[in-house]
């Protein structure tokens, strides 16, 4: 069921340039299923910003009633965001959407994750919960530059993990979609979570094979009522029909949608 | 304490979602029990199905949002068949917002869908382009809005409010002449046309280029619209516009307002409707009012009274 709680901040840190990591407690945290779900904060208690703020969940621990998110300070919002200390407390729509699949993968079977950016935190409980089913998992994760890698010892200790960045500043040189092809990763199934470019890409060469993408779409409501996330279906004959990407995704299997 | 009459609306309090920011209601039901709130005003209908403008169709502003989401509806058909079917198992009348883009499309929804049992006053959304003088809206011109007020009051089954635009030079006109064409009460105000642009690209943030204001930063300007025009006309008004909380309802009241709905406030808050109903009746006493009733118009009453003794 979706709640809205005040949460309290048990931890928050700079992880990466920008970046930060969040940790937040409360009753909520019991709602939240599959990896790939979001929350949406108030960053503020009065009208500036007015609106919420979509971040993904990025690890959840029901017995501490705690959960983690991932989220780049670059805007008004994510700035203000940036300035909770310990024992604030951040006001929590959530959990919102349907997350990635776990029963897509059998226990066995090879889960290919790949995260671009501020797409990679909602793949490492993602990653986690398919270990814990008994799936290979292997992670390409795609960043800008150097200072802005986070989370790889944590994807590492998971299952086998190539980074990447643009400039070639750490890891491989190139994009996720190269990354893939030199290293002639076999997978089953791929999880995808990142830009609309890159996932556009990844459906283009892989979408023969089971591939779910999480989508990013500007938000007013965040519960589908305001239609502000639509998009096209891949299927649609009359072109009125839709997904909202708050509450029929943001996780959708490749051609469910136009992306 | 609450309950207040209205054309066609018996309403256990005058609290209501605005039409756009409720869908039409299914998300919100799983927050509460529909059936606390005075009304609904369901999102808009068309004839046809419609998916609307491309993404993104939203924009955050000082104190509010922009919009530009093109009445993206299923269609009059299915919005009877599908949701206001659904929307019966509560005990709440609906407010039906009607749109479209020539007089002709108003009067096939309007027609069907005052005929749904639940449906107990239609709201026209005269902020659409009118096709036929070549893309002004309806809410423009007076005589073309007092056209379409006119076409509608003949087929449908249900009083008629109008919604007026803010995006007029004089409101007052514009109200007069939809009540001289026979509408039973107003709903006002509909979002101000703005825009904002992205500071990397110089360009428009949301697709559409151009989108309805909506949120606290409107209030001003919606307290104002309401003040003036319910001084010049006798039929109800329901008011709208960055409404947040009861202190906000009770300003509109005081406008003149004699219901009011919540729009943008729902996507911040969940609950504000409910939290609003609850906390009506202490305010109210605080304020030393008996009934909800004794607030509206109160700004300008008092001043009539003022300069009654004065003078
Ligand atoms: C389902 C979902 C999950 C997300 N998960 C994460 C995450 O885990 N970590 C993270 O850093 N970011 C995530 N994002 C993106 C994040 O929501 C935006 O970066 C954030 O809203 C920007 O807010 P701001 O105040 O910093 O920016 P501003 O530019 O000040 O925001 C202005 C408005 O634009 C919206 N907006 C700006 N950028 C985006 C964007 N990329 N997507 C959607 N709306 C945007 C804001 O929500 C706000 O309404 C997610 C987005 C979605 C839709
Ligand atoms: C996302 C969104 C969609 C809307 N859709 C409609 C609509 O379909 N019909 C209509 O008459 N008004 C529509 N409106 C306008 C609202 O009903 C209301 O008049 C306006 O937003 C001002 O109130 P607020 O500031 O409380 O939101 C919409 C507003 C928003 C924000
Ligand atoms: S954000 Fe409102 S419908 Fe998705």
């Amino acid at each position: 069921m979706i709640k809205k709680e005040l949460m309290v901040v048990t931890k928050h840190e700079k992880i990466a340039e920008h970046i930060f990591q969040l940790t937040l407690q409360g009753e909520l945290v019991l709602e939240m299923g599959n990896p790939g779900q979001f929350v949406h904060l108030k960053v503020s208690e009065g009208s500036t910003p007015l609106l919420r703020r979509p971040i993904s969940i990025s690890e959840i621990n029901k017995d501490k009633k705690q959960f983690t998110m991932i989220y780049r300070a670059e805007g008004a919002g994510t700035q203000l965001l940036s300035k909770k200390v310990v024992e604030n407390v951040v006001d929590v729509l959530g959990p919102l959407g349907n997350g990635f699949p776990i029963d897509s993968v059998e226990s066995g079977q090879i889960a290919l994750l790949v995260g671009g950016g501020i797409g990679v935190p909602p793949l490492l409980e993602l990653s986690r919960q398919l270990v814990a089913k008994g799936v290979k998992v292997q992670h390409v994760l795609g960043f800008q530059t150097n200072n802005a890698v986070f989370l790889e010892e944590e994807f590492a200790k998971l299952g086998t993990t190539i980074i990447t960045t643009d400039d070639g500043s750490y890891g491989y040189k190139g994009f996720v979609t190269d990354a893939i092809k030199d290293h002639n990763l076999q997978f089953d199934t791929m999880f995808t979570c990142g830009p609309t470019p890159m996932l556009r890409a990844l459906e283009k060469l892989h979408g023969q094979k089971p591939l779910f993408l999480s989508l990013e779409e500007r938000m007013g409501c965040g519960v589908g009522a305001c239609f502000a996330c639509v998009c096209h279906t891949g299927d649609d004959p009359t072109g009125t029909s839709y997904k909202k990407v708050c509450s029929d995704g943001p996780v959708f299997k490749a051609g469910e949608v136009v992306l | 304490m609450l309950d207040i009459n209205l054309p066609g609306l018996s309403l256990k309090n005058p609290i209501m979602p605005a039409s756009g920011c409720f869908g039409f209601g299914r998300e919100y039901s799983k927050f509460y029990d529909l059936s606390q709130l005075g009304s609904i005003m369901i999102k808009a209908s068309t004839q046809e199905p419609r998916f609307g403008n491309p993404t993104p169709r939203v924009a955050e502003t000082e104190a509010g949002m922009l919009n530009a989401i093109g009445l993206q509806n299923p269609g009059v058909h299915k919005v009877i068949s599908e949701e206001l079917a659904w929307l019966e198992q509560y005990d709440v009348p609906i407010i039906a917002n009607v749109a479209g883009s020539q007089i002709e499309d108003y009067v096939y929804v309007a027609e069907k869908i005052s005929q749904a049992n639940n449906v107990h006053a239609l709201e026209l959304n005269i902020s659409c382009p009118n096709v036929k003088t070549g893309g002004i809206a309806f809410g423009t011109i007076p005589e073309v809005a007092a056209q379409l007020t006119k076409a509608v009051k003949e087929v449908s089954a249900v009083p008629v409010y109008v919604k007026l635009s803010p995006n007029v030079a004089n409101i007052v006109e514009m109200a007069k002449a939809i009540e001289d064409a026979g509408a039973d009460g107003l709903t006002m105000i509909n979002t101000l046309i703005g825009m904002r642009l992205g500071l990397k690209t110089g360009k428009p943030v949301i697709a559409n280029k151009t989108g309805g204001l909506s949120g606290p930063a409107i209030k001003p300007v919606a307290i104002r619209m309401i003040y003036e025009v319910s001084q010049a006309v006798s039929i109800p008004i329901i008011g709208m516009g960055g409404v947040q909380n009861v202190d906000d309802v009770i300003e509109f009241l005081y406008a003149g307002a004699s219901a009011v709905a919540v729009g943008t406030a729902n996507f911040v808050n969940p609950f504000v409707c409910p939290e609003i109903i609850e906390q009506l009746p202490a305010r109210l006493n605080e304020l030393g009012f008996e009934h909800v009733t004794e607030c509206i118009g109160r700004s300008w009453k008092a001043d009539a009274k003022t300069a009654h003794y004065s003078s």
